[in-house]
């Protein structure tokens, strides 16, 4: 290790980060993957049926107690579906405009995969700042990227070329500028106490002053009811309503490139996940091991913590899916102009007000 | 040697004219829609170019509010639009005659502010911070800011009052 500290300072910020980029991207991509079995697992037990309890590579069954119990468990079900996308047939119909149709499914999936790149997911391990990049506009910075993941969904909708992806992808990007102001404005109030962008500022000052769930709830009541509208998930799952527009914007796509939403899907839920865990829920602190790290078996507890919050996150994100009906479109409309925006607006002022009357 | 924030200029700077010209004289496609998004690609690109200026602030805020949200109603627009009739539309000299017009109020400020700006003091990077910013906006620009805060309020009634079909 003492190898690296002769380095060069500029090929030490590459090597740094070339790792931290591996590491989070990998992680993420894990993540995904294992969400879905979750997904399927939670889906099951609510619905009581077992859940996918039978796919495994041939050797398992030799393994004693431990193979049946993990196959059981679906352990080896990701594999299979990820081996199942790309084995499928990519089928192109012929009336969609081949450009679009290619990039739309990469559009989807690129911004929530760069919103992971401000996200501080755990202290330091010796003197690295566990974030890849340390931006002093991080939030702006994220609403920005996921502000740009509208266009996956509306090229998709618009490259298919057909009715059902086009109504899918008018109704989400009405439904994504709408929440995104809701989610936009949620989040000032935190920035007023904060008094800096920058996230890991956000963590050191929950740190220091408790949890902003505690003092903000109505933001994150916010912030939550429109990630689940941001990620286009239920009850707010309007853009694809299988039931109506039988996929919405993914209706025409198959094979890996209906897998790439999927996967921009899961990867907007996890990115989304870890931004409430660092905005509300004091991001890779717990009381009492809330200061940076300074072995490598801490800094490694610090991103276990954050794992576990984001994990809780991923949890209700699918557990709500399977306990609420779809809302009606004009009811989403409704909640997020008539109702969210003028709470999120008198939360702001209430906020500045007794931010102006406490300090200085 | 040059620099790398160099090279990261021109490659910016040459991203920003390509996919401007692309946006506005695409010769392979006639599509609005490819228009749109070339002009969305314009955007991020220019978003770069601030970047390299060290105003993160700025960068963001052009990316969040033009790439990600004007940009997204252009398109919902054209989208809902019949377009074959501008896909064929030829153009007249008219419409060319005013946007030469346009071009070259544009391009006369444009070298009017080259040639009336001093450069940065070597070794001093102006740093885009959020504070200094919101400071200036409400102290020295009180005046333009909340006017133009007026002007979008009016555009914003404007707009109702014209989508709403018949009035109560």
């Amino acid at each position: 290790m003492d190898a690296i500290k002769y380095l060069d300072p500029s090929v030490q910020f590459i090597l740094f980060s070339v790792l931290k980029i591996v590491f989070v991207f990998g992680v993420t991509m894990t993540a995904v993957a294992y969400a879905v079995l979750v997904e399927r697992k939670i889906s099951a037990w609510i619905q009581d049926r077992p859940g996918p309890n039978r796919t495994a590579p041939f050797f398992v069954q030799f393994i004693p107690v431990l193979g049946p119990w993990l196959t059981r468990l679906g352990i080896f079900q990701p594999m299979a579906d990820g081996l199942k996308f790309i084995l499928k047939e990519d089928f192109t119909p012929s009336y969609v405009r081949t450009i679009y149709f290619w990039i739309a499914p990469a559009i989807a999936c690129v911004p929530a995969l760069l919103t992971m790149a401000v996200i501080p997911f755990g202290s330091q391990i010796g003197g690295e700042k566990m974030v890849i990049a340390d931006l002093n506009v991080g939030i702006l910075y994220t609403f920005g990227i996921v502000s740009l993941g509208v266009y996956g969904i509306v090229l998709a909708g618009y490259a298919s070329n057909s009715k059902y992806p086009f109504l899918g992808s008018i109704r989400s990007s009405a439904q994504m500028i709408s929440y995104e102001l809701a989610m936009g404005m949620s989040v000032v109030p935190i920035f007023m106490l904060v008094g800096d962008l920058n996230l890991s500022s956000v963590i050191g000052y929950q740190a220091d002053h408790g949890w902003n769930i505690l003092k903000q709830p109505v933001s994150f009541i916010i912030f939550l009811i429109a990630a689940f509208a941001e990620t286009n998930r239920l009850p707010f799952d309007l853009p694809e309503s299988e039931t109506e527009l039988v996929g919405g914007y993914h209706t025409e796509y198959s094979s890996m490139k209906f897998a790439l939403f999927f996967l921009g899907e899961y990867a907007a839920m996890i990115a989304a996940s870890a931004m409430m865990v660092t905005l509300f829920l004091g991001g890779w602190t717990l009381p009492g091991l809330s200061d940076p790290a300074s072995s490598l078996l801490g800094g490694l507890l610090h991103i276990l913590i954050f794992g576990a919050k984001m994990g809780v996150f991923m949890v209700i994100f699918i557990w709500v899916r399977w306990m609420l009906p779809r809302f009606r479109y004009d009811q989403l409309m409704d909640l997020g102009w008539r109702r969210f925006i003028p709470l999120a607006l008198a939360n702001i002022l209430v906020t500045a007000l007794v931010v102006a009357f406490t300090n200085k | 040697m040059p620099q790398l924030t160099d090279l990261l200029f021109y490659g910016f700077a040459a991203l920003t004219l390509l996919f401007g010209f692309l946006c506005v004289a695409n010769p392979l496609s006639r599509n609005p829609v490819t228009s749109a998004m070339f002009l969305v690609l314009t955007i991020i690109s220019m978003a770069g170019l601030f970047i390299l200026l060290h105003a993160f602030f700025l960068a963001a805020v052009q990316v969040l509010v033009y790439a990600g949200a004007v940009m997204v109603l252009f398109l919902f627009v054209i989208m809902l639009l019949d377009l074959k009739e501008e896909e064929r539309r030829k153009l007249r000299k008219f419409t060319v005659g005013l946007g030469a017009v346009a071009v070259a109020a544009i391009a006369g400020i444009l070298i009017k502010a080259t040639l009336s700006a001093v450069p940065l003091a070597a070794g001093k990077v102006v740093e885009g911070n959020t504070k200094p910013l919101g400071v200036a906006l409400f102290t020295q620009y009180l005046l333009p800011f909340e006017i133009l805060s007026i002007l979008l309020l009016v555009a914003m009634v404007g707009v109702i009052l014209l989508s709403k079909k018949e009035l109560k």
